[in-house]
């Protein structure tokens, strides 16, 4: 498939990966921000291609792993009300909540639906009035403007039966929460393509300042993100911390400013609970007061709601790059996709989860040897 | 009494069920969960050395004869899509379930579930549709029945078809008889059906060129077979696509499958739409393709049997069967590591980004 295939090219590849064993003389411990990232190293099976020195460990840019277990029970708790119809993306339909999921929800008899867009879910709010819709709006900056433009739509058109239940995040405060720990690991950043397309890559320049650490904006493809390795570990040898854009063919310094006006106009930045990591400041959005109408949360009186994490569960660990999936005692026995202990085993963005799905047999096999 | 009491035994759920439990929509995606009802479920209550062989039909021997038998319920929303309706899927649908046994297709029962309302007009497209699909599968359609339901209690129209067919003495077909060194066959492109079906669904039309690939396959079959009767083994990988067949196939023969990522046929078109899906073509569904596994010496007879038959065009030898990772299915990747083909837990969920 054109613009597709030219990035999955093996001899190519096979050369990025020849160059990057001759560049990298010390071990180097690097991060993929992004699920879509990891996702794609697990399927290709790119980890298996790199030099031994050089060790990847997966970030906490899985929308659905991080959305806070309390979050997943308001969905739940909303989903459940009859005068309710709850429109989600397919994936957070399975995130186990405290008690049960969305699917569980839906065969009860709760109205749970599946959408691409958020337009959708506006469309189905106009031709059902007697219907309170509500959308369930996760993601990072990338899904962000296309739910801030459904509430604005919602807003102009007096649409009443309409809302949103917003647990948005954001990449850098999380970044900065990764560094600022004093058991951090990571030597350079694979930085996050796709909301660097909506944000431009400004604000990484900071996160270098502050921290001297390479950051390289990578795409989704094979070929972008063994160059985007190899862009880090060039860095590294050379002793340099700059941020560099590999996705050239998508992401500019400035980012796309029509989507960020729309985000300022809808959402303001508030302090967030991440699954697996616990409360970052400053790195989630929520509406604004002027939307508040449209706030899912104070409609149906979910604000209080809380959660515990289940303890066995070493996600913390998992998304801030401490431990390996499969350093976890439960991992492929107590904890499977088809019976998630935390969300990283949920989502095919989930490092769990792409773990055991697309690497179980290579590790069966390394630890049998 | 002591009969009374085995028999109570007998049905008593073997699993506990936790409180509260129910089925869900993935309990009928052809994966995981599908495979742990039928587990857990139906069959500690059938228990019968037949249905045990768990192949797409059962074959018994009656008056001499070897007999094929097959049933299959068709629950399509839309009723109606590009390349066919519920009434070509039905017929081609069962016929499919005993071609893969070897069988030649003879005769159809019809079961019509019909929900209050649905349009008589409806009923008679989708009626000359299971005429025509009948006609071109040689297959009579010799017993039926209807039932009518409240409005809300059906989605139009469910419709289900058995279907009963001889199979030579010589054809002894089966998901256990994988043995390693052997090759997979595939006899066209996959997910045409899964994408058609997808790109019409209310919420999600997209314009597409895609058409379902439903067919009758047992005049390929009998042609494979004509040309080489070293078959192992076949299937048409319907729901849960190419990887619920080939993971079925690998665990009941205690073998690996290792797949060429290159080798399998995708149109264009469903690679562009599993891509902006977030999709994989692996485990969408197809209505008229079928995998074989054969033996190696064979595989080039039944390979020009297939090319030469107008549904095996584009047939190819897309992986073989290792012993190296028994029940496990892998795919060799273009970039030249290998990845799981996993079964999955339910239905494939699109991603968020």
């Amino acid at each position: 498939m054109k613009y597709l295939d030219e990035y999955r090219n093996g001899e190519i590849a096979q050369g990025i990966v020849a160059k990057l064993t001759r560049r990298a003389t010390r071990p180097w411990v690097l991060m993929e921000i992004c699920g879509g990232q990891t996702h794609t190293l697990m399927r290709y099976g790119i980890d298996e291609m790199l030099p031994a020195s050089i060790e990847l460990v997966h970030g906490p840019g899985c929308p659905v792993c991080v959305t806070s277990l309390e979050t997943i029970d308001k969905a739940i708790e909303i989903a459940s009300r009859p005068e309710a119809t709850l429109i989600s993306y397919g994936d957070m339909l399975r995130v186990p909540g405290s008690r049960t999921d969305l699917f569980h929800v839906k065969a009860q008899g709760g109205d749970v639906r599946v959408v691409y867009s958020p337009t959708e879910a506006l469309k189905f709010a106009r031709a059902n009035p007697g219907r309170k819709v509500v959308f369930f709006a996760v993601g990072f900056e990338t899904t962000a403007p296309a739910n801030a433009m459904a509430v604005w739509q919602a807003k102009r058109e007096g649409l009443r039966n309409f809302s949103m239940l917003a647990s948005h995040v954001l990449v850098p405060p999380a970044i900065r929460a990764l560094l600022s720990s004093t058991r951090n690991r990571v030597q350079g950043f694979i930085g996050p393509g796709h909301v660097c397309t909506v944000m431009g890559y400004r604000e990484y320049e900071d996160l270098v300042r502050e921290f001297h650490v390479p950051i390289v904006v990578g795409g989704f493809e094979p070929l972008d993100l063994l160059e985007a390795i190899l862009m880090l570990v060039t860095q590294l040898e050379e002793g340099r911390a700059a941020v560099e854009n590999q996705y050239v063919r998508s992401v500019t310094y400035e980012g796309n400013l029509r989507a960020q006006e729309i985000l300022a106009e809808v959402f303001e930045v508030c302090d967030r609970k991440w699954r697996g990591i616990g409360g970052i400041p400053e790195s989630g959005l929520n509406l604004r007061e002027e939307y508040a109408e449209f706030d899912a949360d104070r409609i149906f009186g979910t604000e209080g709601v809380t959660a515990d994490e289940p303890a066995e569960c070493i996600s913390a660990e998992v998304l801030q790059g401490l431990k390996k999936p499969t350093d976890c005692s439960a991992f492929g026995t107590r904890c499977t996709p088809d019976n998630p202990l935390g969300a990283p085993m949920v989502s095919s963005e989930g490092a769990c989860a792409a773990y055991y799905r697309y690497r179980r047999h290579a590790i069966a096999v390394t630890e049998s040897h | 009494m002591p009969q009374d009491a085995k028999l109570e035994m007998a049905l008593k759920c073997p699993i506990p069920i936790a409180d509260g439990e129910s089925i869900l929509m993935g309990h009928g995606s052809g994966g995981r969960m599908s495979g742990d009802l039928l587990r857990n479920i139906l069959l500690p209550a059938l228990q019968n050395p037949v249905l045990e062989r768990l192949d797409d039909q059962a074959i018994v021997e009656l008056g001499g004869s070897r007999i094929a038998f097959t049933t299959d319920s068709f629950v399509v929303k839309p009723l109606f899509f590009p390349g066919g309706d519920i009434g070509t899927l039905a017929v081609n649908g069962t016929v499919n379930d005993l071609a893969m046994g070897g069988a030649k297709p003879l005769f159809l029962s019809l079961a019509l579930i019909l929900e209050e309302g649905l349009p008589l007009d409806t009923l008679c497209r989708v009626m000359e549709s299971i005429r025509v699909a009948a006609a071109l599968a040689n297959v009579l359609v010799v017993t039926g029945d209807t039932k009518v339901v409240e409005k809300g209690s059906g989605d139009g129209l469910f419709v289900n078809t058995s279907g009963i067919g001889l199979v030579s003495s010589g054809v002894r077909l089966s998901a256990n008889q994988a043995r390693p060194g052997d090759l997979v066959l595939l006899s066209g492109t996959i997910g045409d059906h899964g994408i058609t079906i997808l790109s019409q669904r209310e919420g999600l039309e997209f314009e597409s060129a895609v058409t379902s690939d439903t067919a009758a396959l047992h005049t390929l079959v009998a042609a494979m077979l004509d040309a080489n009767s070293d078959i192992r083994c076949l299937r048409d990988p319907t729901r849960g696509g190419l990887s619920s067949s080939l993971n079925e196939i690998a665990s009941r023969s205690h073998v690996g499958v290792e797949l060429e990522e290159d080798a399998i046929p995708i149109r264009e078109e469903v690679r562009g739409a599993c891509e902006l899906l977030g999709l994989d073509p692996l485990y969408v569904a197809n209505e008229g393709k079928l995998l074989a596994i054969v033996e190696p010496k064979s595989a080039g007879a039944i390979l020009d049997a297939m090319w030469q038959h107008p549904l095996g065009g584009s047939a190819q030898i897309i992986g073989t069967i290792t012993d190296s990772h028994p029940a496990v299915v892998t795919i060799r990747t273009r970039l030249g590591t290998s990845r799981i083909v996993d079964l999955l837990s339910g239905d494939q969920l699109p991603r968020i980004c």
